[in-house]
């Protein structure tokens, strides 16, 4: 395959980022010396780098064990809905994050309750940097655990089996295999993490119980609401991208290429598994992983059930608000998938695949709201009108979606090519043909899953539907929003529990669709 | 799956275009999300409007206020929006500089209001005033004055919102400044013992509140009213100051380019009638600028003795330097 | 290290393997085995894709827990006893090298799991690449080496090893006729001269007739002729006649 339209896709990716900054540049030059001598400035970078280090840093080490219990674990009853579970918590928006996490550990939560009731006083514990820290690794670490997760069962049988007979210990079966193992994922997970943590927004504004822990995105809010200084907020956007830009790149040189590995076709007894301490060990973490990311969602299901629920399923908004939801949604999706799919292509052999990941990976650490205050300019000045706007938050949830396509199909892409290159251009399979016949239907599940997560996070999505609000475009996080602005608490739980739900019900629905029946 | 999805698109874009093909005229009214929802005002004032006005109100609504006028400031002399519903007096100054709008050329003195109202560009449609509200279940001893609160128990917390992204944060901010002046630094610095979180906006701090976080969240004198009426619970009150409570006007304005100018006209004269005032208190739950039908409902508070309110232009030009002021306080 | 056997002094008893009503589940097919093998002997097996030859040696190797029969390797059942601890081992068709560790800490495994390695060891390392013909490749990486090469590297491991059981399970299937029979040879050198006993599994009957001097044919999980090799090629059964396509 040509990598010309690759090379058209990230082109014009670029494009749009660039375009869009430099809409609001040229809208309003921005005084950067006053920016430079913003002592508030130099608080927030300092604090937001610290906040996202340590939130990355303990998810992935958090989200290791909990990989490797899984992975000595093969099938125990539960095993899929848990790991469908762990899919939840990164889709899930973060005013219902928010609330799930203070009726856990709030000050009226259920844990102090519990600690109350067993006699231990606790402080407060929720607000401050421990809460973002508490809803940050509920948000990445099962998603770090299930990249871990495939990494581990990557690892050839032959392997294990190697290993049981040279008498591998626990230690050393970490240290030979599962380590090299993860080594290849630890980076692009860890480089995700911390973007996503670094323009975290709501959470640490709410549960860091003030603008000590605010990130750089609130500043970016300011700049473009009361002082309407677009030019601060291009740069501040700028500024945002080249942390997060830098970092990546800085972790790009420790992420290995996945080794080719298909191994013994069938499920490997691994040497580790036997003996009752290991068997309880595991059982613990995986019991614990579950309760850390399962008790959230409960809550917000009992929220939901105990709300009024019944009013809000028989309301038509609801389900006009879903439906909108579901058609951006589904429009992002395709865009995202496109789009990152030819990027994929396009950069094919391996030791040409790194700029392309690169910029494929950029827009996670573009902010969405500069982005969309710059799309929007330059929507206008291209006279643009009022029904665009839904479009528009297609594309940016479109763009947004590109990292995580490209991050989870392009490592199967690249087995895919090392394996049938050869073979295909003998063949002369090549283009649509080669698509269709040999990489698509390999690569159906990591680009199912992939879809899916696009679609489950654009649902949830509320920066960008927000500034364009068009008419009839409200969407299910604005509907909790507008309940709540209407002291309607009861709906809006009612509301939170029902998009978890779709949210939950699209990603599995979109898995299976695409990616086929799974297996085992 | 793929002829799915291409149905869907084309059904989204079918159904926006379908909506243009009217023949009434249309006016277009830029508001905030709440406004138009299903518990807010919009449902009922399109009703009473397009019955009178031989037209389409469309309304489209963004985030908040100050979104509102980011928004309109984006798109300029080519926005579509006649009229803009939903700025307030923090923000009249800015909006009135942008020349983005145009007098309304009004009479507004039959309009009860405690202040006396002299903006050229805008008419207000509802009031409040900012209050430390709290459960009197929970709180045995609530606040008595602004100084108590600065002052008082680091133990019972408060839950505020953040002036970069909220109204109310906002207000407490202007609040503090007026009472305090220069001193107002160093009140922040006192009072942040007692701040158990600032939330982004307000929904999320009352919401805390509701789910018992906190005893005292900042909110409206008005909000005790809303559960008394709709919920039949009394047990939420707002504390009142001797200082005073710091005042919000919300108010509408023709946009200078309106395609729709006599209709825009037409509206704002409505806003200020029974059919859209009757609206305002239950459903906004502010205080309406005329008299309604009926009366306020009895669980309304009076208006509090003493208003606070800082000139818009003084906002306009301090805002920032204060906002600074207050993220060097609470970021220490 | 689990104490090894004493390969050097005559074994009191000549069988190294015995295996009794051996049975084993695989989806839809039950196998079951009943075999005999001397020490020293080179046993070759082979049979169509699917009929049970890697399971055979999964069953020795401790991979695969029989459903019932007896497993004897040197005079000791194998009931319960974990792969590590069997006197055996296995050289698979790939992945016997891991692609991070370089060669001597791929050979090195074979004598410490943790790779703490004294010098004596080291040295021992060393002789087993040079032996196999990789002398002075110690740092090289696996993924720099040929596909040769690399079984050659895991040759040496199973020589410093020092188990008196020797399982290839095709090691050598993606190298040339040639290569095939050069590295059968280096086996049969290095392996036998040490009196290990091999059992390998082979598509080719020319390498059968080349290495071994016994044959046993399996097909649909059961030994279906068994003899020296020889005499089962110059006139073989049904079933073997059918399989390696005489009528």
């Amino acid at each position: 395959m040509t990598g010309l339209p690759g090379a058209a896709v990230a082109a014009a990716l670029l494009l749009i980022l660039g375009g869009a900054l430099a809409a609001l540049i040229a809208a309003a030059p921005p005084d950067l010396a006053a920016i430079a001598a913003d002592s508030y400035l130099h608080h927030v970078l300092l604090f937001t780098s610290l906040q996202a280090g340590l939130s990355c840093l303990l998810s992935v080490l958090l989200a290791i064990p909990v990989a490797r219990a899984l992975a000595r674990r093969g099938s125990f009853t539960g095993r899929t809905l848990l790991l469908r579970l762990f899919g939840l918590p990164m889709v899930m928006p973060a005013i219902v994050t928010v609330f799930a996490m203070v009726a856990l550990y709030g000050e009226s939560g259920w844990l102090h309750w519990l600690m109350a009731n067993a006699g231990l006083s606790t402080g407060g514990f929720l607000y401050g940097l421990s809460g973002i820290l508490i809803a940050h690794i509920f948000f990445n670490m099962p998603f770090a655990a299930r990249a871990f997760l495939a990494a581990l069962e990557a690892v050839p049988g032959e392997s294990w089996r190697l290993a049981s007979q040279l008498g591998m210990n626990g230690r050393q079966i970490f240290r030979l295999i599962e380590w090299p193992a993860l080594k290849g994922s630890l980076g692009s997970v860890a480089a995700l993490v911390f973007m996503l943590c670094f323009a975290s927004f709501a959470i640490t504004l709410t549960l860091g119980g003030g603008p000590r822990w605010a990130s750089l995105e609130a500043a970016i809010y300011q700049a473009l609401r009361y002082d309407f200084d677009l030019g601060r907020a291009a740069v501040l956007a700028l500024l945002q991208l080249a942390i997060s830009g830098a970092l990546l790149l800085g972790l790009h040189r420790f992420v290995l290429p996945a080794p080719v590995a298909l191994g013994l076709g069938r499920p490997i007894a691994r040497p580790d598994m036997a003996g009752q301490g290991g068997l309880a060990l595991d059982a613990i973490v995986i019991a614990l992983a579950a309760l850390y990311v399962g008790l959230p969602v409960v809550s917000v299901i009992i929220a939901g059930a105990t709300g009024s629920l019944v009013g809000v399923l028989t309301a038509p908004a609801t389900w006009q608000a879903a439906g909108i939801g579901v058609a951006v949604a589904l429009s992002a999706m395709l865009l995202a998938t496109f789009g990152a799919l030819l990027m994929i292509a396009g950069s094919g052999r391996l030791s040409r695949s790194g700029p392309f990941q690169f910029i494929a990976s950029l827009p996670l650490a573009a902010s969405p709201l500069a982005l969309g205050a710059g799309l929007f300019v330059l929507l206008t000045r291209f006279g643009g009108t009022l029904e665009m706007g839904l479009g528009l938050v297609a594309l940016i949830n479109g763009l947004m979606g590109m990292p995580y396509i490209v991050r989870v199909v392009a490592p199967a892409f690249r087995d895919s090519a090392e394996r049938h290159d050869r073979l295909c251009a003998s063949l002369g399979i090549a283009g649509w043909n080669r698509w269709r016949l040999i990489d698509g239907p390999l690569l159906r599940r990591p680009i199912g899953l992939a879809m899916a997560l696009v679609a489950a996070l654009s649902l949830g999505d509320l920066g960008a539907i927000a500034l364009f609000g068009t008419p009839n475009t409200t969407t299910l996080p604005l509907l909790i929003y507008q309940q709540l602005a209407a002291y309607h608490l009861d709906a809006a739980a009612a509301t939170a529990l029902l998009l978890v739900a779709l949210t939950f019900g699209c990603f599995v629905l979109i898995e299976r669709l695409v990616g086929g029946p799974a297996h085992g | 799956m793929k002829r799915i999805l291409a149905l869907i698109l084309i059904s989204i874009i079918g159904s926006t275009a379908a909506s243009r093909a009217d023949d009434l005229p249309v006016l277009t009214v830029y508001t905030y999300s709440s406004f138009v929802s299903d518990w807010g005002p919009g449902p009922a004032v399109k009703k009473a409007f397009e019955a009178e006005c031989a037209c389409k109100l469309n309304f489209v609504a963004v985030e908040d206020g100050v979104v509102l006028l980011s928004r309109l400031r984006l798109e300029g002399a080519s926005s579509p929006a006649d009229v803009v519903l939903g700025l307030d007096t923090n923000l009249t100054a800015e909006a009135a500089a942008t020349g983005l709008f145009t007098p309304h050329k009004m009479d507004l003195s039959a309009l009860q209001l405690p202040i006396a109202w002299h903006d050229a560009d805008f008419v207000p449609y509802d009031f409040g005033y900012f209050a430390f509200v709290y459960d009197t279940t929970k709180l045995k001893n609530p606040p008595h004055s602004l100084a108590d609160l600065v002052g008082g128990a680091s133990s019972d917390k408060i839950l505020i919102e953040d002036p970069r992204s909220s109204t109310p944060g906002l207000g407490l901010l202007l609040w503090i400044k007026q009472v305090y002046g220069d001193q107002a630094a160093a009140v922040w610095q006192k009072l942040k013992p007692r701040i158990l979180t600032v939330s982004k906006s307000w929904d999320e701090a009352y919401g805390l509140f509701l789910k018992g976080e906190a005893p005292l969240v900042l909110s409206y004198t008005t909000s005790p009213a809303y559960h008394i009426i709709e919920e039949k619970k009394t047990q939420y009150a707002a504390a009142e100051f001797p200082e005073g409570q710091y005042m919000q006007v919300e108010v509408a304005g023709i946009t200078a380019h309106a395609r729709q100018p006599e209709l825009a006209r037409k509206f704002l004269t409505f806003m200020v009638s029974k059919k859209f005032q009757d609206a305002i208190p239950e459903t906004n739950w502010m205080f309406p600028v005329t008299a309604v039908t009926g009366g306020l409902p009895s669980a309304f508070p009076p208006l509090p003795k003493k208003t606070l309110m800082i000139a818009p232009e003084d906002i306009a030009a301090h805002r920032k330097a204060w906002i600074d002021e207050w993220l060097a306080a609470m970021s220490q | 290290m689990v104490s090894s056997p004493k390969v050097d002094s005559p074994a009191p008893d000549p069988i190294m393997l015995t295996m009794s009503s051996v049975t084993f589940r695989y989806e839809e097919m039950t196998m079951s085995f009943d075999l005999q093998v001397a020490a020293g002997e080179c046993l070759a097996i082979i049979g169509p894709s699917g009929a049970g030859k890697s399971t055979l040696l999964s069953l020795i190797a401790g991979f695969e827990r029989p459903e019932s029969g007896r497993i004897l390797i040197d005079g000791r059942d194998m009931a319960g006893v974990i792969p590590a601890r069997r006197p055996v081992t296995s050289l698979f068709q790939e992945h016997n090298l891991f692609a991070h560790l370089s060669l001597a800490d791929n050979v090195g495994l074979g004598l410490d799991p943790g790779l703490a390695l004294s010098t004596p060891q080291r040295a021992a390392v060393a002789e087993a690449l040079a032996q196999v013909g990789l002398s002075g490749l110690e740092a090289r990486k696996p993924g720099q080496l040929s596909g040769g090469e690399r079984q050659r590297a895991a040759l040496a491991r199973s020589l410093v090893r020092n188990k008196p059981l020797l399982l290839l399970d095709e090691p050598f299937a993606a190298l040339g006729p040639a290569q095939r029979r050069e590295m059968l040879d280096l086996v049969n050198r290095l392996a036998r001269a040490r009196g290990f006993t091999i059992l390998f599994v082979s598509h080719q009957p020319e390498d059968a007739r080349h290495a071994a001097g016994r044959t046993i044919f399996i097909e649909a999980g059961r030994i279906q002729a068994d003899g020296p090799t020889a005499a089962l090629f110059d006139s073989p059964g049904g079933a073997l006649a059918a399989y390696l396509g005489r009528d």
